[in-house]
């Protein structure tokens, strides 16, 4: 049977089992838009494209599924740009499909014409611009293939108006055919027995984990492994959760704002043990002397990670929990045991190490940033899922939550994307409507998306927004205070904000305001039990600093620590 | 260090962008570069001439495999290889020069391919060393314009370089 472009499109949407689309509407995409109108989607209409994009995001990081938005072409496909970037730099796999205008008009300045395939090619795993109706099928089944395949990412589909509006027979592909995309999955046996030598032979191991560990879904795997032999592990912002936090053996986050015990295992260690991690600056500090002592192993599904920024001596591409799965299964008992023997002095320097500068804060008359997080974790234990914006509210969450499941930390870790948090709750939200879902803001961050209060109240998702109001943009001020001499040029918001409270109120949202200590646990208990969104204004210390800091470019034990 | 790298590539619109982008948006100079079809009209071969140090060109490599739209690389540096580029050379031909222009080009078995009044245009086939040398024997003549295919290139013997692994 013959089936129009914006039918098939849902066709292959359903066969990919989408439930759920962000989305926002416009001239060149309304043939699919009135298609969509009978469509079984839960579809979202959020306020601004850019939200579309990272409430996908936060939908497809919540729960491992593939997140899709929808939006026009010219101006609704370049505000698309910031979120795909974000989704592109954590790996996180979505689809994003723009309108664009008729083919014939393509490349002749038509109205809301943009060449968003230029525009994205460098942060897109993928780009389609569909040509003809003919071809729709087969881009739609290989994008979502390519989102989700190997080191996943966002793939995005340009859809002319022409091309919605055409018939032509619809045959779903039941495979697709790509010759020049073909992951490896399975690690190299050769390499993979010389790990296990390589770690029997190590006498102060570290694991050092980062979002590969979430995206393969290998937080079981890599928690049997550190366990059974006793590994201690460190994870980049990205690998939170992917090892409880909780655990014996987690030393917490390392690199510029990694803790204490963490940044120096690493320059102690002997053996780094690299599970989809890759090397950030912002991890490693000064390039020339990390992880000085180690050898290093590096699992990665994505070959242009490995050796990229460091040079490894063991690289095994490979998806990294059947590649620890398969170290796991070569480990023979006797090994362990004796290994297990030999660590008990990285041990006891470990314990050192923790038990001197610890994460820390004083309380006193002033909302403390970091006294909030703590709380929030106490009240949650854990259970909830946590948004950050970008800047000290993301450091501290990420410091003060010992986030010990997977999934449960959605940050924009590679691009840093301020405003991302807001948008990425509502799809976090979306995709688990009865969990708790809490963004960490800025007073800053969150005013970069405050438009999808209207999204939040028209659904009702009882998202919670908790704004750490310090006045600043803390992260910029600190780096002034440190190094700009406390010139603290456009980076004060004192005075210069709107009322939250009100703000909220007028999007027919819940407002929460707390200024004093003895405040903040009634006033989280009150917003937790609330079943409709709540915004929390708490005023903290304005010039309160995230510690421990590694300032840029200096290696990993040049930690300012007060 | 110089690389010569071949690669076999979706014959599709923007591909040639995503190749070229992958080397801008790194800030890596293309030093030479064709494409053209190969006999299976859905794939095209295109041959790039780059330098930078090993580390650079090991990304580079990786990230091209990374494309989608790119089938296969091969860097042939590390292998036997022949390479050739053709150029067009419009050279000032006076009664005085004309002799020695063709004296030049016989020897490196080029051909002269138009005679204007003024001018000689000469196409010469070959690789790096003998266009350069060719060059340096009309310079002094007067070259006013030139124009150079870039390189293309193939493994020796046998084997392909080009053949879908």
């Amino acid at each position: 049977m013959k089936k129009t472009g914006a039918q098939i499109v849902v066709e292959c949407l359903k066969k990919e089992g989408v439930d759920t689309l962000f989305n926002y509407p416009g001239g060149a995409v309304l043939p699919l838009f009135d298609e969509l109108q009978d469509a079984p989607f839960h579809q979202i209409l959020v306020r601004h494209e850019q939200a579309a994009v990272h409430a996908a995001d936060g939908y497809a990081r919540a729960t491992g599924k593939v997140g899709v938005a929808l939006v026009t072409s010219g101006p609704g496909a370049t505000n698309t740009v910031t979120g795909i970037a974000t989704a592109f730099m954590d790996s996180i796999p979505i689809i994003v499909m723009t309108g664009q205008v008729p083919t014939l008009l393509i490349g002749n300045d038509a109205f809301q014409e943009v060449d968003i395939i230029g525009i994205t090619r460098p942060c897109t795993k993928h780009n389609y611009l569909a040509k003809e109706v003919r071809d729709l099928a087969r881009i739609l089944k290989e994008a979502f293939y390519i989102a989700r395949g190997g080191r996943p990412g966002p793939v995005l589909i340009d859809l002319p108006k022409d091309v919605i509006v055409d018939s032509t027979e619809f045959k779903y592909p039941e495979k697709t055919f790509s010759r020049g995309y073909q992951p490896t999955y399975e690690g190299h046996s050769g390499q993979i027995q010389r790990a296990v030598n390589l770690i029997l032979k190590s006498k102060r191991p570290l694991f050092y984990i980062g979002g590969g560990i979430i995206s393969s879904n290998a937080s079981k795997e890599l928690t049997l492994f550190a366990e059974r032999l006793g590994i201690p592990v460190t994870m980049t912002l990205m690998g939170l959760g992917g090892f409880p936090g909780s655990h014996p053996l987690s030393l917490g986050m390392l690199g510029m704002h990694g803790t204490y015990p963490a940044n120096m295992a690493v320059m102690e260690s002997d053996l780094l043990i690299a599970v989809g991690s890759r090397f950030d600056d912002r991890v490693t500090g000064k390039i020339e002397s990390f992880a000085p002592q180690a050898r290093i192993i590096h699992i990665d599904i994505d070959p242009t990670s490995i050796s990229k920024n460091v040079r490894v001596d063991l690289p095994i591409v490979g998806d990294c929990k059947r590649v620890l799965s398969r170290i796991l299964s070569l480990l023979e008992e006797e090994d362990v045991r004796s290994f297990k023997e030999s660590l008990d002095k990285w041990y006891h320097q470990i314990g050192k190490w923790k038990g001197l500068h610890k994460m820390d804060y004083q309380q006193g008359e002033i909302i403390k940033p970091q006294y909030v997080i703590e709380k929030i974790y106490e009240l949650t234990k854990g259970d909830a899922i946590i948004t950050t914006e970008v800047g000290q509210n993301q450091m501290w969450a990420a410091q003060y939550y010992p986030f010990t499941k997977p999934r449960t930390l959605l940050t924009s870790g590679g691009l840093g994307t301020m405003g991302y948090g807001f948008p990425a709750a509502i799809g976090a939200q979306v995709a688990f409507p009865h969990k708790l879902v809490i963004d960490i803001a800025g007073d800053g961050s969150f005013q970069m998306n405050s438009q999808e209060l209207a999204t939040v109240s028209q659904y009702q998702l009882p998202v919670k927004v908790i704004i750490l109001n310090n006045g600043y943009l803390g992260m910029v001020r600190q780096w002034q205070e440190f190094f700009y001499g406390k010139r603290y040029a456009s980076s004060s918001l004192e005075g210069v904000s709107p009322d939250f409270v009100k703000l909220a109120e007028a999007y027919g949202a819940v407002g929460l305001k707390a200024t004093r200590p003895d405040e903040v646990i009634p006033t989280l208990k009150k917003a937790f039990t609330i079943p409709r969104p709540v915004i929390v204004d708490f005023e903290v210390d304005p010039e309160e600093n995230v510690y421990p800091m590694v300032p840029a470019g200096e290696p990993l034990n040049q930690m300012r620590l007060v | 260090m110089r690389h010569v790298i071949t690669l076999l590539v979706e014959n599709e619109f923007g591909v040639l962008a995503r190749v070229a982008g992958l080397f801008s948006g790194r800030g890596f100079n293309i030093e030479s570069l064709g494409v053209a079809e190969t006999l299976d009209p859905t794939t095209s071969t295109m041959t790039i001439v780059t330098r930078g140090d090993d580390q650079i060109i090991e990304q580079v490599i990786k990230q091209l495999n990374k494309l989608v739209s790119v089938i296969k690389v091969v860097d042939l540096i590390d292998k036997d290889f022949v390479e050739r580029e053709m150029v067009l050379v419009k050279v000032s031909a006076n009664a005085e020069t004309r002799g020695e222009i063709l004296r030049v080009v016989d020897i490196f078995r080029g051909k002269v391919i138009d005679v204007g009044s003024k001018t000689y245009t000469i196409e010469v086939t070959g690789d790096e060393k003998k266009i350069n040398a060719l060059l340096s024997l009309l310079k002094p003549l007067g070259i006013k314009e030139l124009v150079r295919t870039g390189r293309v290139a193939m493994v020796r013997g046998s084997k392909t370089s080009t053949e879908p692994s």
